[in-house]
This record gives structure tokens, C-alpha cells and sequence, in this order.
């Protein structure tokens, strides 16, 4: 199966728009639409993206890391988020508000709990990175195999 | 004593995890722990013999009555000082037994402080709950050192049955204490010695406790763990399965007896498990001819010695046992380290190679004549002072059953006596014990070299102590005093002394000498005897057949449940949530519809929706089924942003479309088309069971607006959002914050699962190499070829 152009094109141009809306989505989760779930959702549907144009290759140039360091990470991100107010004579998952004035950026509402929205977020992007793995890599998509970087039917 | 446990836990944890590099010197650095233990039990005797016991409490978890509540009295103190003095001994003997390239002594050294750790954890908890919190701590520090040789594969069997054996009666355990706790009302065990509570669950929750010693204590049938567990080092065996953990059960009975052996069933079934074991141990110490069998059946036999004489829950007998356990831990730890010793130097532990010794054995065999005449017990030696103890204890005895007993404690030490002279001759003079049968293997060796004297000091220490205690036992009288009343503050201990006279335990102890003599000397008659006998039930054959039916249990169990087929597993799912919760449904009666639609944005929806549902599941091509259920998926966002809710919207559309990209992946794997048709029963089923679970689902949607009785939590959570929240989304305050915990667990199931589809995907891919119905396009080719090559 040739690559098609005008996909190939298209998704990368999307591509980095739609990690940072799921960054943004991420980050506004708190007091406007989104979350750490959607955040998660949206770069793992934009990486999702990346596989159906060109495989597990491109996905792994696009995200360089392992499913299991992402899903790992994103676990160990939530839990610290939840002990780390014991440490301070808080009750578990207690969270923090603090409030900055950035002048004419406006006001950082800044609350702990982002913490526990980007664990959730890697772990949701772990997962989608791990199915992706498990089920995409070195088998063609409808039978028929890709040549990736072979040059040949390019 | 709370500091000294840590400090077992932390320095053995520690040599584990960094102890690599020290090789050998490890067991130097390990010996120290328990010789300060045994330094500072020793400062506490004057103490405790002046009933000042050191009491230690700190709250663990208050609500379940599991507290940390130490104490030091004269039977604790006992063992605390066997334990420690032993585990120092054991510790410096070992730094000799291995050879310094031997790679993982870190893991084994470290292995053993931490079993010498909750093994002190046993013997001086006053609670209950930490006792068997500590006891099961000893159980997997034994399966880790049992199979520390993890590349042996009879070392991780043996390893295997000795946990599942102790495991399965540290649970019974758990659950006897349990039982007995609740009806008491405190897990405390003076509170139970001052108030015995009774009952038919008191009962149960003894037997259930005798379980768990039982098992430990490899009392009979539970006893073919320990002789399996002889596959581990010497150093193990001597220290773990001869002289303390396999005492914890005969401890724990010793703890409980004076309280409740006058209840229930207990008397009768400890004094028959005790004997039996004592026997059959004996009998089966007979056939042995690797040392350390030898001395492991002699130890199942000398524990159901203990039992008997522990659980009787007879003053007199109770002094006796604590005689007998100090003398045993002795001598059979001395035994054990001159056979580890003779293992070294010889490379084999077999009595019918065994025989020849050159220059410098003399040492290690006096050591062993020594504890092995303790052990037969011949007088001057510690093990006659506990023998006729235990003797004068039965034939004063007044119990029902105590001439039966006493026979049975007779022919058991003449059992012990003979296989004491089958290991010392066996073990020391050459070409005895061939017995004249055909598959014996008379290959002598030749003389192993001479062993370092530092090498069997060790030893030679506890067989000092064994001659030093035969000859002047008043030294340990008020020792052994204080222990017994310790167990059983009723009782009137008396005076330890080599001579007691012309009386009934003398002409015992003269017969069974004599007896045992004539069992030794007709020794090849014997053996033929019981060569021709019918083989007895053993242990391994129980344990075996009880792990084979499990496992064939488990496997009709599966096979039936398991089915493996989705249609039978989603049927039963869903028909479970219709019935049960539909059930309940009927009882209430149906409130007034709602109106149906709040907008013609609701049309849409539903249009979508419906259609969408309807079309996956006539369409026949797969790829076009996944497009119809992403429909829906979509319909459902488009009502939730009608319903004002972006947060679901937004999550239901990228869900949909990650989903159908993962199902494009999971589908290449499958046929284009359905081709499987249901047959009409399949089909009509199917039907009734959605019909079902829509009607269900849209009653309960229904229903469930209607009935509530107190106010929606949900207005609490707008409310406090963005208070305390310090969000204004409200969904997301929820689940960072509100619900911080169930978003914890939602996502480690995610992680879990993800982890498990990996899993599964990758193993149906190994499948895929054989099976051809799952084999993609490409790799069929070569195979056709090779069908049709082969007509």
C-alpha cells in the first residue's frame, strides 16, 4: 500500500496542534472544559493519528518513549501528588491552591492538583501508546505490509 | 526488644539488597546482630528471675486489637537466648562452611537475620496477631532459604511444599486466633490466661490453632516438608529445621495448653498427633541413609516428644518439655553442624560411604558422641535430665491415658536411641551399615582431609554446653523454674539434679538403653523386617495427591465457568444485572413518564443513535459494524452537549475515536465479513436478552430519577467546588479532588489492563505462528505450498 501525500501532509501539520490543544486541555482542565482524561485523550488520538498515516515507526519518531516509562510514570506522578501533603501534616491527596499575578498575562491559578491531572494524563497516554504497540507493530494493516523507509514504492 | 528486632530486619534487609560485594564476610557482619540479642537477653536473667519481665507496647492497629506488645518472661527468654545463641553459632559456622566464591551469601545471610528476627518476634509477642504476623514472616524467610539454591529444582520443590504446608496452617492459625480472639474479646495473651474464654467456637478455634503448630512443627501428617527441606545448606537446616522455627508451633502449644487443654478435644488430640509423630518419625529415622534425613526424621520425632510433653498441659510435663526443648536445641544443632562439617570434608553425607577418617576427626566425633548421647539419652549427658523428667512426668501422671502415653514415650526414645547409634556408627565406622540388601552401594570413600578446628568450634561449643548441663544441671534449675512457671504459673517446678534416686524413671531409662541396645545390634534384621513391610501412608504421598486434586479441581472448575466463549460470557453478565437488580425494580411502583424530548436537537440524537445501533448489528461487514457502534458514540456526545455537559462530550468523542482506530488495528486480524450465523435458538435468544436489557436499562434510568429520597450529592459538589476546590469545573474538581481516590484506582486499573492487553496480544501473536485461522496474509503462502507438497 503506498503512503497517501496528502495524509502524510496533513497529519503532521495537525499533529502538533493537537498535542497542544491536548496540553492546553490539560492545563485549563481545572476551571474551564478539559482534564487530565481528555488532555490524555487528545495527544494519544493525535498519536493514534500518526499510526494510521505511517505505522509504528512514525509513532515511535513522533513519541520516543516507552509505553511502560509513560503509564509508569504517570503512576508514580499521581501517587506523590497524593502522599506528598502527609509530609506537610495534611490529610492524603489534599491540594493546594496558590495564586500568582503575572501583570498583563493576568492571574496563574496554580493548584496542586494538576499534579495529579498530568499522572493521570500519562497514563492515559501510556495506554494508548501501549495498545498501539501491542496490536500495530510489524503486522500490515489489512494484509497488506507497509515498506517503511524501504524507498521502493515511494 | 522492639529496637533489636528492628535491627534484625534492617541490617538483614540491608545485607540482601548490598551485600554482594562482601561475599562471605557477610555471616561476620550478620553473627554480630544476634550475639547483641543474646548479650542483652543475658543482662535481662536476674531480672526476670526476680519477676521484673521487660514489657514493651506500642499501638499498631488499635481497632483490629493488633498491637506491638512485647514481652520478656522466663519462657520467652528461653528461646530467646536458644535463638540467639544458635544463630550466632550457626552465623560463625557458616562464614567457614561456604567457600568464599560462592556467589549469593549475601541473600542467604541477610535471609537468615531476618528469619532470626521474627523468630524473636515469636517468643516474645504477647499479642496474638503479631505472633502470627511474625510466625508468618518465619514461614517465607524458610521458603526463600529452603530455595535459595534457586537453580535446583528439588530445592525450589521442597521449598514449595514447606510454604504451602506452613502457609496453608498459618491460615488455619489465623483463623483459629481469630475465632478464640473474638470470644475472648482481646487478642492479649495474659487477658487469655486470666479469663479462658469457652465454647463450640473456642473449639474450633483450638483446632484450628493445633492446625497451624501442626504444620509447623511437622507434626504427623503434616510432617514431609521438614526431611524435603534438607535439600537446603547445613547452616540452614542446623539453625531454621532443627533447633527454632519448627519449635514455633511447639511453642505456641506450650503457651496455650494451661489454659485450654482441659477443652474440647484438645488433650486427646495433641497427646495422639504428638505420639504418633514421635513413632513414625523413629521408625522412619530407621530406613535413612543420608545423615541429615536422618537427623530430620529424628527431630519430627523428638518434636512430637515436645508436643506430648507441652500439650498434655501437665505441670510436671510442661518442666520436663522446657528441659527437653533447651537439651534438643543443643544437641541437635551440635549434630547438625558436625554433619554439615563431615558433608564438607567427605562431599557426601551417605552412611554406606561414610567410615574412614584420618588424622584431626577426633574432635568433631567426640562432639558428636557427645550430642548424639544427649540426644539417645544416656546419662551425664543434658538429654537424660529432659528424658527422666519426662518419664517421672508420666508416671505420676494421673490423666486418662497416661500409662499409654508413657509406653508410647518409652518405645519412642528406644526408637531414638537406635537411630542415634544408626547415625553415629553409620556415620563413623566404616562397612557397618550395608545391611546386606541388594541396592546398596557400598562405595567407601577415602578419608577426607582433616577439618579446621575453627571450623567445628561452633559445634564443639553447644556439645560443651550439653556435657556441662548432664554433669551439674543445677546450674539451669532456676532457669528451667522460672520458664515453667512462666507457662503455667500453677505449677510447682522442682529442683533439676543428675541423681533422683532409685525410682520408676531410672528402671525406664535402664530398659530403654537396654532395648535400644538390642535394636541396634539386631539393626540388619530390622531392616529387612521393614523392607518387607507394606509401605506406609507417607506425608509426601498426601501432600502430592491434595496439591494434584486441587489442581485438577481448579482445572474442571475453569472448564466449566471458563467457557471461553464471549457470547455465553456477556449473556450471563448482562442477564445477571436484568434479573437481580430487575427483580428489585418490580417491587417499586413506575412513576409518571418524563416528557420525551426537551428540544429537536433530541431528535437528532436519538435518530443517530438508534439508527447507528440498529446498523451494527445487521451490517455484516466488520469494519462497517465498528463505523455503526462509533455512531452511536457520537449520538451520545451530541446528547451531552445538548444536556449541557462539554467535559463528556469532549471525552466520548476522542474515546470513540481512539477506539475505532484500535479496533482498524485489532480487526486486520479477523475475516472482512461476519461469517459465523447464529442458529435460530442462538438468534432468538440474543434478541430476548437485549429486548431485556434495553427495557431494563430504560426502567431503571427512569426509576432511578425518581425515587430519591434524600438530597443529590451532586448539589454538595457544585457547592464546594469551587470553594474548597478551587476549580470551576466542576467535573474535573470531582475527579482531582472530591473523588481524588477513585480516579487513583480508575487509573491503575487502566494501567493494569493496558499491561494485560499487551500481554494477551503478544501471546496470541506466539499463537498466531501455529494456528492458521489467526495468521496474517503474508505467512500463508509458504504453508499452502507446504499442504499441497504433501498430498
Amino acid at each position: 500500500m503506498r503512503r497517501s501525500l496528502i495524509l502524510d501532509v496533513v497529519v503532521r501539520l495537525v499533529f502538533h496542534s493537537a498535542l497542544l490543544l491536548g496540553v492546553f486541555l490539560l492545563f485549563t482542565g481545572h476551571n474551564r472544559v478539559g482534564g487530565g482524561f481528555v488532555g490524555g485523550l487528545v495527544i494519544g488520538a493525535a498519536v493514534a493519528l500518526r499510526y494510521v498515516a505511517g505505522g509504528i515507526d512514525e509513532v515511535r519518531e513522533a513519541l520516543p518513549v516507552r509505553p511502560w516509562t509513560l503509564l509508569g510514570a504517570g503512576m508514580v506522578t499521581a501517587t506523590m501528588t497524593a502522599l506528598v501533603p502527609l509530609l506537610f501534616g495534611y490529610q492524603l491527596m489534599d491540594h493546594a491552591k496558590l495564586d500568582s499575578d503575572l501583570g498583563p498575562f493576568g492571574v496563574l491559578h496554580l493548584n496542586t492538583a494538576l499534579f495529579f491531572d498530568v499522572g493521570v494524563c500519562l497514563v492515559v497516554v501510556g495506554m494508548v501508546l501501549l495498545l498501539l504497540v501491542a496490536f500495530g507493530e510489524r503486522l500490515p494493516l489489512f494484509g497488506a505490509p507497509w515498506k517503511l523507509r524501504s524507498g521502493e514504492d515511494r | 526488644m522492639i529496637a533489636l528486632l528492628v535491627l534484625h530486619a534492617v541490617v538483614g534487609l540491608a545485607l540482601v539488597a548490598g551485600g554482594r560485594g562482601l561475599g562471605r564476610r557477610c555471616f561476620g557482619v550478620a553473627a554480630v546482630v544476634p550475639f547483641v540479642a543474646f548479650l542483652w537477653a543475658a543482662l535481662q536473667t536476674s531480672d526476670v528471675f526476680a519477676g521484673r519481665i521487660p514489657v514493651e507496647h506500642v499501638e499498631w492497629v488499635p481497632r483490629l486489637g493488633l498491637s506491638i506488645y512485647l514481652r520478656l518472661d522466663g519462657f520467652s527468654l528461653l528461646f530467646v537466648l536458644i535463638v540467639t545463641g544458635i544463630g550466632t553459632l550457626v552465623m560463625l559456622y557458616a562464614g567457614r562452611y561456604f567457600s568464599p566464591d560462592r556467589a549469593e551469601l549475601h541473600r542467604l545471610a541477610g535471609l537468615l537475620l531476618v528469619f532470626t528476627g521474627a523468630m524473636l518476634g515469636i517468643v516474645v509477642s504477647g499479642n496474638l496477631l503479631f505472633l502470627f504476623v511474625a510466625w508468618e514472616i518465619t514461614s517465607i524467610t524458610s521458603y526463600l532459604l529452603i530455595g535459595w539454591n534457586d537453580e535446583d529444582p528439588k530445592a525450589r520443590a521442597s521449598a514449595l511444599q514447606a510454604l504451602l504446608t506452613t502457609g496453608a496452617g498459618g491460615l488455619a492459625m489465623l483463623g483459629g486466633f481469630v475465632l478464640i480472639g473474638q470470644s475472648a474479646g482481646t487478642y492479649d495473651l495474659l487477658a487469655l490466661a486470666a479469663d479462658p474464654p469457652t465454647g463450640t467456637l473456642v473449639h474450633v478455634g483450638l483446632l484450628l490453632v493445633l492446625l497451624g503448630a501442626f504444620t509447623k512443627s511437622a507434626q504427623f501428617p503434616f510432617s514431609a516438608w521438614l526431611p524435603g527441606a534438607m535439600v537446603a545448606p547445613t547452616p540452614v537446616s542446623a539453625f531454621l529445621h532443627s533447633a527454632t522455627m519448627v519449635e514455633a508451633g511447639v511453642y505456641v502449644i506450650a503457651r496455650f495448653a494451661p489454659i485450654f487443654a482441659v477443652q474440647g478435644s484438645w488433650r486427646p488430640v495433641v497427646l495422639t498427633v504428638g505420639l504418633v509423630t514421635m513413632l513414625t518419625g523413629g521408625v522412619r529415622a530407621l530406613r535413612q541413609h543420608d545423615l541429615k534425613r536422618i537427623l530430620a526424621y529424628g527431630t519430627i520425632s523428638q518434636l512430637g516428644f515436645m508436643v506430648v510433653l507441652f500439650g498434655a498441659g501437665i505441670p510436671e510435663a510442661t518442666e520436663a518439655g522446657v528441659v527437653l526443648l533447651f537439651a534438643h536445641a543443643l544437641f541437635k544443632a551440635g549434630l547438625f553442624l558436625v554433619v554439615g562439617v563431615i558433608d564438607h570434608e567427605a562431599h557426601t553425607r551417605d552412611i554406606r560411604a561414610l567410615g574412614r577418617y584420618g588424622p584431626g576427626w577426633a574432635g568433631p566425633r567426640l562432639v558428636a558422641v557427645v550430642s548424639g548421647a544427649s540426644m539417645a539419652g544416656i546419662p551425664l549427658m543434658f538429654g537424660f535430665i529432659a528424658k527422666e523428667s519426662a518419664y517421672t512426668a508420666w508416671v505420676h501422671g494421673e490423666i486418662f491415658g497416661s500409662r499409654v502415653v508413657l509406653a508410647g514415650i518409652v518405645v519412642g526414645s528406644v526408637l531414638t536411641f537406635a537411630y542415634t547409634a544408626r547415625l553415629l556408627l553409620g556415620a563413623f565406622r566404616p562397612g557397618i551399615p550395608t545391611e546386606g540388601l541388594p541396592e546398596d552401594p557400598a562405595v567407601a570413600i577415602e578419608a577426607p582431609p582433616a577439618p579446621a578446628v575453627s571450623f567445628w568450634l561452633p559445634a564443639a561449643v553447644l556439645g560443651a554446653v550439653t556435657l556441662v548441663l548432664g554433669v551439674v544441671p543445677g546450674l539451669v534449675s532456676e532457669f528451667v523454674e522460672v520458664a515453667t512457671l512462666s507457662i503455667d504459673p500453677s505449677s510447682e517446678p522442682t529442683h533439676l539434679t543428675l541423681w533422683h534416686g532409685f525410682n520408676a524413671a531410672l528402671v525406664l531409662s535402664g530398659v530403654t538403653v537396654l532395648l535400644g541396645v538390642a535394636l541396634t545390634v539386631a539393626g540388619p534384621v530390622v531392616a529387612r523386617f521393614q523392607q518387607r513391610l507394606p509401605r506406609p501412608l507417607y506425608g509426601d504421598v498426601g501432600y502430592l495427591g491434595v496439591i494434584r486434586g486441587m489442581n485438577a479441581v481448579a482445572k474442571r472448575t475453569t472448564g466449566v465457568v471458563q467457557s471461553g466463549s464471549l457470547p455465553v460470557y456477556i449473556g450471563v453478565i448482562l442477564l445477571t444485572a436484568v434479573v437481580v437488580s430487575g427483580w428489585a425494580l418490580l417491587q417499586a411502583p413506575m412513576p409518571d413518564l418524563p416528557p420525551l424530548t426537551s428540544g429537536p436537537g433530541d431528535w437528532a440524537a436519538a435518530a443517530l443513535l438508534v439508527v447507528g445501533g440498529i446498523a451494527a448489528v445487521v451490517v455484516r461487514h466488520r469494519m462497517a459494524a465498528v463505523l455503526c457502534l462509533g455512531a452511536v458514540g457520537y449520538g451520545m456526545a451530541l446528547v451531552f452537549v445538548l444536556q449541557g455537559a462539554p467535559d463528556l462530550a469532549l471525552t466520548q468523542v476522542c474515546v470513540d475515536t481512539i477506539g475505532a482506530v484500535i479496533f482498524v488495528l485489532v480487526l486486520r486480524h479477523l475475516p472482512t465479513w461476519f461469517v459465523e450465523r447464529p442458529t435460530m435458538t442462538g438468534r432468538t435468544f440474543r434478541l430476548v436478552v437485549s429486548a431485556l436489557v434495553g427495557m431494563f436499562v430504560f426502567a431503571f434510568t427512569i426509576m432511578a430519577g425518581y425515587v430519591r429520597v434524600d438530597p443529590s450529592v451532586s448539589q454538595a459538589f457544585l457547592d464546594r467546588a469551587l470553594g474548597d476546590g478551587g476549580g470551576r469545573n466542576v467535573v474535573n474538581v470531582v475527579l482531582v479532588d472530591i473523588r481524588g481516590f477513585d480516579t487513583m484506582g480508575e487509573i491503575t486499573v487502566l494501567a493494569v489492563a493496558a499491561m494485560g492487553v499487551y500481554a494477551l496480544a503478544r501471546l496470541s501473536r506466539r499463537e498466531s505462528r501455529t494456528e492458521r485461522s489467526f495468521s496474517p496474509a503474508p505467512r500463508r503462502k509458504p504453508e499452502r505450498e507446504r499442504e499441497e507438497s504433501q498430498p
